[in-house]
């Protein structure tokens, strides 16, 4: 059994205007040490999936159905005690802006000693050397001084490195990464992300990186989730959806980047926009954005319009979409028949 | 300080290299500076120190000594990373900002020291897009008021028709259904809303587009439809544009030629091509080392050490030496300037200069 495990995650938010879906049959699973991309434009439902692994979906969200499971225990259906132990010590999260995770009032040495007493009976001075060794782990400059300063006192790249060095204090299992760089600048993002990397390496420590940015993902994960609003649409190896995505939006979202057209020629874009969760258009959410509804024979597909997908495994992917399906159909049909 | 000062003497004589180029040049930036006061008013800067009265005043130098020409026709692209004030260049050249010392001329006029009276005429001729579409657009007028409020400034002698039609047009052109004028930005994507300025920006048919980061708030397959847009828009309309971004990979997609700044200096001039393929100055391979490229598993990042230095207390001499791999005594002295090279490319840089890079 893997580390952790998701089978049928379903998160919904009871709003006034009625419940809205915001995850629906999210299935994946991390071994140790293995490190997981989850990528999709805002509103995919991303963010909203990091948050429930620990199940930190604020009210009016909640899980409504399918498992989180972690280490042979159950996360959703743990009491709020049980998930302190695991949360920020077995499990800890990176969140995008370093300033509103820090708190303001508090030196940064006092943070790190107080996450540190929080899951172990240690004294001050022990919490401290600790605290200072993963200072120098994120290669920060004159770590010592640093435990004495305030967030504020610190530029944006060294304030993602302090949060590494929380989310690393007591030694997790997992890290939840959500846009950890997207606050911070080019040459900034790439030395924070080679760090975060390496030390996942070292520490044999599973990460799940939350990105928009595919560049990031193919350079820093093994597997990949693609999510669209609110449902994974295409998973598997990085390097195999990268090269040769299967959905037509993974293959959009790809060929919609510049680096993927020649300069100065018009970007391969995808037409409209993600729908929003609460007005899901009907079968495929992607349809009426998606160029391959029809069939080869231009003869319209009704499956796409009127069925939502089910996953079918394509090599090592699982795709869920009808082309797709009906592709990998004709030639099973081709392969019997010769 | 002294190494600025002589910076400054050095400028004030433009050499005949700078008067050249300016032939075919829309906009010409020429030695721009821009300071901001961090000290309050005059009596917030006085202090006492040692018994005495002093004025104390402390400065952000978010511009120092910018020369930047923008031919007509082309997509100049301003990139660097946060602070280095390439939105501050942006602002100023659309006289948003007044500069602390400099001049920029448009079309051989100077306009940095007009009145707003007298800007008008230019205003028409030169448009901004922002960007956040959240922010620019006013959230108590529609759609069809925010098209004709620019139209009415400009062209006081249009009739009601003429304006209806003028509006209609700019909103199919950007791809926005005229129907709905009647509409408020809030009912918009962020998307629709990029288009929306952008058909702001086009209705009084400008020449000349100043972008500022037009895309960063925009999802991927979003920003690609805009910068679609923004292409088609040069092309149908001749538009020259100043574009100014973070993001590399747009830049060299969209870019004639890139100007790389770092803390309120221009490091690099190059058109884009010779830029990425060939790129001079120590920053500007940094730069183009970090960008995420899908392909490569792990790339060898050129990793800098330090951090950027903050702009109140500027670095002697090269303003990069702090973090740059081949500094040596001449660059923490004396400040480069822009040096042409064989081919065109302009590189403030000693160790280029000197052949040790």
């Amino acid at each position: 059994m893997a580390l952790l495990e998701v089978n049928n995650l379903d998160v919904r938010f009871a709003l006034r205007q009625g419940e809205v879906h915001a995850l629906r049959d999210i299935c994946f699973s991390l071994e140790r040490g293995e490190r997981l991309g989850i990528v999709g434009e805002s509103g995919a439902g991303k963010s909203v999936a990091a948050f429930s692994l620990l199940n930190l979906i604020a009210k009016p969200g909640f899980i409504a159905g399918g498992t989180v499971t972690f280490d042979g225990q159950v996360l959703n259906r743990m009491s709020e005690r049980g998930l302190r132990k695991v949360r920020g010590n077995r499990v800890s999260m990176i969140f995008q802006d370093p300033m509103m995770t820090l708190n303001p009032v508090l030196s940064i040495g006092e943070q790190m000693v107080e996450c540190l007493k929080a899951h172990r009976r240690i004294s001050s001075k022990e919490a401290r050397a600790i605290a200072l060794d993963k200072l120098q782990q994120v290669q920060i400059p004159s770590p010592e001084t640093r435990l004495d300063q305030y967030p504020h006192e610190l530029s944006g790249g060294m304030r993602q490195r302090i949060i590494i060095a929380i989310a690393l204090l007591l030694d997790p299992d997992i890290i939840i990464a959500d846009e950890p760089t997207t606050a911070l600048d080019v040459t900034i993002q790439a030395e924070i992300m080679a760090l975060l990397l390496d030390l996942c390496e070292q520490h044999n420590v599973g990460l799940i990186l939350i990105t928009h940015d595919l560049g990031v993902v193919s350079q820093v994960t093994q597997r990949m989730l693609v999510m669209y609003a609110g449902r994974v649409i295409e998973q598997g190896p990085t390097r195999e959806i990268i090269n040769d995505p299967q959905h037509p939006y993974t293959q959009g979202l790809i060929n919609a980047l510049p680096q993927m057209a020649t300069p100065g020629e018009k970007l391969n874009q995808i037409r409209g926009s993600m729908p929003s969760l609460s007005n899901l258009p009907s079968g495929c959410a992607f349809h009426p954005r998606c160029d391959f509804i029809n069939r080869a024979d231009g003869q319209p597909r009704p499956a796409c319009t009127q069925q939502v997908p089910e996953f079918v495994e394509s090599g090592n992917c699982r795709v869920a979409c009808h082309m797709v399906a009906e592709m990998l159909e004709d030639r099973r049909l081709k392969e019997e028949t010769s | 300080m002294s190494a600025h000062a002589e910076a400054i003497t050095d400028s004030h004589n433009p050499t005949p290299r700078q008067n050249e180029e300016s032939a075919d040049s829309l906009l010409q930036i020429r030695d721009l500076k821009k300071r901001f006061s961090l000290s309050g008013d005059f009596l917030d800067q006085l202090r006492f120190k040692g018994g005495k009265l002093v004025r104390h005043q402390e400065h952000v130098h978010a511009i120092n000594g910018v020369n930047l020409d923008i031919k007509r026709g082309e997509a100049l692209c301003v990139v660097g990373e946060s602070g280095c004030g390439k939105s501050t260049v942006a602002r100023t050249v659309m006289g948003l900002l007044t500069p602390t010392e400099g001049e920029i001329r448009y079309d051989g006029n100077r306009i940095d020291n007009l009145s707003s009276r007298q800007l008008l005429p230019y205003r028409k001729r030169m448009q901004m897009i922002f960007q956040n579409p959240y922010a620019s657009l006013n959230p108590r007028m529609t759609i069809q008021q925010t098209l004709e409020e620019p139209l009415r400034l400009h062209h006081p002698d249009w009739k009601r028709p003429q304006i209806l039609d003028k509006v209609e047009e700019v909103m199919r052109s950007v791809g926005i259904d005229p129907d709905w004028g009647k509409r408020f930005g809030h009912e918009f994507s962020g998307g629709q809303r990029q288009r929306i300025a952008i058909a702001r920006a086009l209705a009084v048919d400008p020449e000349f587009i100043v972008a500022d980061e037009p895309i960063s708030a925009l999802d991927v397959s979003i920003q690609a439809q805009v910068l679609n847009l923004l292409m088609e828009a040069q092309q149908e309309r001749n538009l020259t544009y100043l574009f100014i971004t973070h993001d590399l990979a747009v830049v060299e997609h969209f870019g004639t030629r890139v100007a790389v700044m770092y803390l309120g200096t221009v490091c690099e001039v190059a058109t884009t091509a010779t830029l990425f393929d060939k790129p001079r100055h120590p920053y500007t391979q940094a730069l183009l080392s970090a960008i995420p490229r899908l392909k490569d598993d792990r790339p060898q990042h050129i990793r800098l050490t330090g951090e950027v230095p903050t702009p109140v207390n500027l670095p002697s001499g090269c303003v990069f030496h702090g973090r740059c791999p081949h500094a040596n005594a001449r660059c923490k002295q004396e400040i480069p300037l822009l040096q042409t090279q064989d081919d065109g490319t302009r590189v403030a840089c000693h160790a280029v200069e000197e052949g040790r890079l």
